[in-house]
């Protein structure tokens, strides 16, 4: 409606009279005093008795009438208000009581002198509603808010113990003071439950969980059905005098009443949901029931779900645990530092790995856990084992070269028990590999056997096999490339091998690395490779850095260099000679 | 015993620990932190009151050119090991719900977040810490497995903000309420609101009193903020690498110091402008001029105290402004760039 000030075109009074008439809305419009000057049709089916000229601070529709008391939300209709002074701004909607109906209005000014009320039925039952309906409407209005809350919040979560909570603060909300799920009884017996209380006057909900031995849930008449029953089972009302203290809260006072209600899952409960209402509250009625199980449908299917992605993750947690890295054991005279960035699309697993086999593992009786120089003398006896360090790298990515990865680890485990010369080991893991019934079996990796060498240094006999050779930090900050390279294993009945041995000093490091850290693209131009180059100055800006921070410092220039494109697995592995310092 | 612990000056406790991590001297700094520990200092004032500040103490010596960023690097690992030692000595059991602490994808800066986890841990909850630079799907994977209460998640680098953005809408697309902290969203927290966390903390001890008052929600609120990134960032997000290029092109014709830089140094300065590139998309992204302004500020400072004149940040930031033609936003604040540039930065000394 346009308000172009008040000049009106000069519509004879009936035609706007017509007009408010054809409002759906009732229509109450009185002077600066409070009487009524106009009704509408709907407004004088709504209020029989109120017509033009009747006083509205008098009579049964005067609380309809009444303006907000509340500073600057109206106050007093303000007689013979003038141009030029301060707009009344719009009363509140509020709901009021008239009759056997519940109007909502809404007051606003109109013009200069004048007030104009507006009224609806609340929860649009319409004229023909009464309150009952009205109340009915919005009780429905609110069941479907709750479902869809209920969807919504448990259809997020793949996990169980989420779930578990958000169906018990849901049910807290809606349908009891305290509500508590049941999960079925775990592998020692015992049930773990969920319980959300609200919270008294302000005071928020409690979230409390715990557990309880199976065998106690089993002696609770009804509960006990409720974790068992069939898919679709009924709901139980348990005795509050013979529940067991720990289904409700501590300090809730007496349970009134008590529901127990079967979570359907796949074939059998996937939980239970006991609803408890305190004693004097309203008992559990036949729509609060309805309501439960509609609740107890959408929980369990989600539960159900979230049980059977539990057991899967804990499944594929066994079966990937060995193929994840090690944690690094201490090592006399060194100090060790990994990282392992699996390419993002396969999860925390891939075809890059290191580990370190310690000597003790393999011979209770060898002469001392940490070898004089390995490489000359009496120590190659091949009863004297050194620690090994190895890093490899298989062929492909995810889960099918990590499998490899995980047989190439326990292959040189075993292998260990029988063989400590690294030449060797390789060759034989070289023949294991072409022996391997699936294709595509090769592996590059470099190894270090550690000894200890006069003058507190520490010697690297480095065996290579179509790997990125090891780089090695001296204490002066220079890097150098150890240049042997070697063949890959699995392809070839001879493979070329070569090996090295490197000296290092109190506080000079070793890195071994996969070429997914020098062959990550990314960079300034997204298209640059990293290269060996950046990663040796990258290795030069670290002399005197412990090893956990070096190692850290190069997976954060390589993770940068990348910029968030997509990458290879990427390894590192590097070991310190410890110094006078540390 | 409680004598003793009023008598601890902790700040000296600070300043002693400062000069054990700044020799890299693992075992000196452990026992340090051990040793008041022993004497009956509580292991959240060891954390909060020695270690934490001995930590900001290193970033400003490093930002200062004072130390080395190796030296940075150390002090820092052996603050891990230090707080370690303590969370290996203090262990209460755990009585409240369980928490998962993680830093944002890209983000190294795990120390802060780390002492999170370990004040979270010794004020009761149970607590699953993931690290630096925690891939987004990775740390869903985990909330999907464990089922947390909720997630800190930590976020010191503004430029990090898109991908945090995208991480906190999906720990809350499988229920779980993220607690943001970090400055990297803002000095007064205003990005985290920005980007729909359900709660913002400025510090360790903070984060842990905002779980204890239960005013976070146990299940995020549907999400009402619609999308954030203007066109603009994802312009500049989208030619990023040809931009660079281009830009590196057009200082190396115009700017005659590049013309005797070392292989090193033009890495340097690529690294600078690819910095430069990621502060103006986070500008873009959260609507913020400052964001881009302090960093420029801050760049010109640290160029500063390695004896670079700003003048080469303002020309690197007038190659950018005419690269970008047709982004109006990103023009309007290289200008502001180039102004706080004119600002900042005097004469310095000490080589990069």
């Amino acid at each position: 409606m346009s308000r172009d000030g008040d000049r009106l075109p000069d519509l004879p009074p009936a035609v706007l009279f017509a007009a408010l008439d054809g409002c759906g809305d009732g229509v109450v419009l009185c002077d600066s005093v409070g009487r009524v000057v106009l009704v509408n049709a709907v407004a004088a089916e709504m209020l029989p008795g109120v017509e033009a000229g009747t006083d509205t601070a008098r009579g049964p529709a005067a609380e309809l009438f009444a303006h907000d008391a509340s500073p600057g939300s109206g106050g007093e209709v303000p007689h013979g208000d003038r141009p030029g002074r301060e707009v009344r701004p719009a009363d509140r909607p509020r709901e009021v009581r008239y009759g056997d109906r519940l109007i909502r209005v809404r007051g606003e000014r109109a013009g200069l002198d004048h007030h104009v009320w507006h009224l609806t039925y609340a929860g649009l039952a319409g004229p023909a509603g009464g309150v009952a309906a009205a109340f009915a409407l919005r009780a429905e209005r609110r069941r479907t808010e709750f479902l869809l809350d209920a969807g919504r919040r448990l259809s997020a979560s793949l996990n169980t113990r989420r779930c578990a909570r958000a169906t018990a603060e849901l049910a807290t909300g809606f349908l009891a003071d305290s509500a508590i799920v049941l999960l079925p009884a775990d592998l020692r017996r015992r049930v773990e439950w969920v319980r959300v209380t609200a919270g008294r006057g302000q005071a928020s909900a409690r979230f409390e969980e715990g557990a309880v031995p199976a065998a106690d849930t089993a002696t609770v008449a009804g509960l006990a059905d409720a974790l068992t029953a069939s898919p679709h089972g009924g709901v139980w009302r348990l005795d509050p005098a013979g529940t067991p203290g720990w289904l409700v809260p501590e300090g809730f006072g007496d349970a009134g009443h008590l529901m127990a209600i079967p979570l359907p899952g796949n074939g059998a409960p996937s939980a239970a949901l006991v609803l408890a209402r305190r004693a004097g509250g309203p008992p559990f009625d036949e729509e609060d029931e309805a309501l439960a199980r509609a609740l107890a449908v959408r929980a369990g299917a989600a539960i159900a779900a979230a049980t059977l992605y539990r057991e899967q993750s804990d499944t594929n947690a066994i079966l990937t645990g060995d193929l994840l890295p090690p944690d690094l054991p201490d090592v006399d005279g060194i100090e060790l530092a990994g990282s392992l960035r699996a390419s993002e699309q396969a999860g925390l697993i891939g075809g890059d790995f290191y580990d370190v086999y310690l000597p003790d593992a393999f011979a209770a009786f060898a002469a001392e856990p940490y070898p004089q120089d390995i490489t000359g003398g009496a120590a190659t006896d091949r009863d004297i084992r050194a620690p090994l360090v190895i890093l490899g790298d298989v062929c492909g990515k995810g889960a099918r070269a990590a499998v490899l990865a995980g047989q190439v680890r326990h292959s040189l485990r075993t292998l260990l028990l029988l063989e400590s010369r690294p030449e060797r080991l390789i060759e034989l893991l070289n023949r294991a590999l072409l022996a391997s019934p699936s294709p595509n079996s090769y592996v590059t990796l470099v190894m270090g056997a550690l000894s200890r060498a006069p003058g507190g240094h520490t010697r690297l006999h480095l065996s290579v096999a179509g790997h990125p050779p090891p780089l090695v930090l001296r204490r002066d900050g220079v890097v150098e490339r150890v240049a042997i390279r070697g063949s890959l294993l699995g392809a070839l009945k001879n493979p070329v091998l070569n090996a090295v041995t490197v000296d290092l000093a109190p506080g000079e490091v070793c890195l071994f690395y996969s070429d997914g850290v020098t062959e990550a693209f990314g960079g300034p131009s997204a298209r640059e490779m990293f290269g060996p180059a950046r990663l040796e100055a990258a290795l030069g800006t670290c002399a005197g850095m412990p090893v956990a921070a070096l190692v850290e410092r190069l997976e954060q220039i390589s993770t940068e260099w990348l910029a968030g494109g997509e990458h290879d697995d990427r390894a590192l592995l590097a070991i310190r000679a410890r110094g006078a310092s540390g | 015993m409680s004598n003793l612990t009023i008598a601890h000056d902790l700040s000296a406790s600070a300043e002693h620990y400062l000069e054990r991590i700044g020799e890299a001297d693992e075992y000196a700094a452990v026992d340090v932190v051990l040793g008041l520990i022993e004497d009956g200092v509580p292991a959240e004032d060891v954390l909060l009151r020695v270690v934490a500040p001995a930590q900001r103490l290193v970033g400003e010596l490093w930002a200062s050119g004072t130390w080395s960023v190796a030296r940075e690097h150390g002090a820092t690992a052996v603050s891990e090991r230090a707080v370690a030692a303590i969370s290996a000595r203090v262990r209460p059991r755990p009585t409240l719900g369980r928490a998962t602490v993680a830093c944002a994808d890209g983000e190294y800066h795990a120390l802060p977040a780390r002492m999170t986890a370990e004040v979270l841990r010794l004020r009761g909850w149970r607590v699953d810490f993931l690290g630096a630079s925690v891939p987004g799907r990775h740390l869903v994977t985990h909330l999907q497995q464990t089922g947390p209460d909720v997630v800190a998640l930590g976020c010191a680098l503004t430029t990090r903000l898109p991908r945090v953005h995208a991480t906190i809408t999906a720990c809350q697309a499988v229920g779980v309420p993220v607690l943001a902290g970090g400055p990297g969203f803002g000095a007064d927290g205003r990005f985290a609101a920005l980007l729909g966390a359900d709660g913002w903390a400025p510090a360790a001890d903070a984060a842990a009193d905002r779980l204890a008052s239960g005013d976070l929600p146990s299940f995020p609120a549907p999400q009402t903020t619609g999308h954030l990134a203007g066109e603009e960032y994802a312009g500049l997000t989208r030619r990023r690498a040809d931009l660079l290029t281009r830009v590196m092109a057009g200082l190396t014709r115009s700017y005659a110091p590049m013309a005797s830089y070392s292989p090193q140094q033009l890495e340097y300065t690529a690294e600078d402008l690819g910095h430069i590139a990621d502060f103006l998309g986070a500008a873009l992204y959260v609507g913020e001029p400052a964001v881009f302004t302090d960093f420029v500020t801050w760049t010109c400072d640290i160029l500063a105290a390695r004896g670079v004149p700003a003048d080469s940040v303002s020309h690197g930031l007038r190659i950018f402004h005419d690269e970008l033609e047709d982004l109006p936003q990103a023009r309007t604040l290289l200008a502001k760039g180039v102004e706080a540039a004119s600002g900042a930065g005097g004469p310095g000394e000490g080589t990069r």
